[in-house]
């Protein structure tokens, strides 16, 4: 019972940490996991979400087993 | 419609070569009109300062699964018989090839529209990084030029 949590870029950096398990609890979204792995209220401006590698917005529920990852604007190409 | 990530150097030019050889064995000669190839590399300067050297960062899984979906978004838009995706990811140095996009169609307006398509669609949603490395130390670029 528990969820993986991912963060990339800056953020990885700025909380020193790639990856993370937090425990699941019914009714839990993104914004949830954010606060409970970082101890900060609100997702930096602009940060996106990927829920099972698509993009979600913080207030999706997560399922038990599912993959959370956070990360700044994209900047590839 | 392949999507291929590299951790080194890569040759845009011989991809292109090489794959559409392949291409040509698989639906025969003749069968395009048109192909366009765009290659990204990389400036020595950006906004501020000078850049030695650049650092690209991806998220395994989901970038193959992101540029996949843009491909065939594409090849729903355009009559597109075939596309190439390869992009770099690792240390990166001037000059250094970033991206290559490679569009076959029948007729050139498809192959223009959808080559600019998914290089417009890969900078706004596919999830690369980079980190630049300037006199001042590493610096996260924060956006996209706008073209």
């Amino acid at each position: 019972m528990s969820i993986s949590v991912k963060f990339f870029a800056r953020l990885r950096e700025e909380l020193n940490m790639d990856e993370a398990q937090l425990e699941h609890v019914t009714g839990l979204t993104a914004l949830q996991v954010w606060q409970k792995i970082t101890g900060q209220p609100a997702l930096p401006p602009k940060t996106l979400i990927a829920v099972n590698q698509e993009y979600a917005s913080e207030d999706i529920v997560i399922n038990d087993n599912d993959e959370v990852a956070f990360f700044p604007p994209v900047t590839g190409g | 419609m392949p999507v291929y990530i590299k951790e080194g150097v890569f040759e845009p030019f011989k991809e292109v070569q090489q794959y559409q050889q392949q291409l040509e064995a698989d639906i025969g000669k003749g069968r395009y009109g048109a192909s366009t190839v765009f290659v990204g590399s990389m400036r020595d300067f950006n906004e501020e300062h000078d850049v030695s050297a650049m650092t690209l960062e991806y998220y395994p899984g989901m970038t193959e699964s992101a540029l996949e979906a843009i491909s065939n978004e594409a090849k729903q838009k355009w009559p597109v018989l075939d596309t190439l995706i390869v992009h770099r990811v690792g240390d990166i140095l001037p000059n250094d090839s970033i991206v290559l996009v490679a569009v076959w169609s029948a007729h050139r307006a498809a192959a223009y529209d959808a080559n600019r398509y998914i290089m417009e669609a890969l900078k706004s949603r596919a999830p690369f990084w980079k980190k630049e490395t300037t006199v001042k130390g590493g610096k996260w670029v924060e956006k996209n030029t706008l073209a």
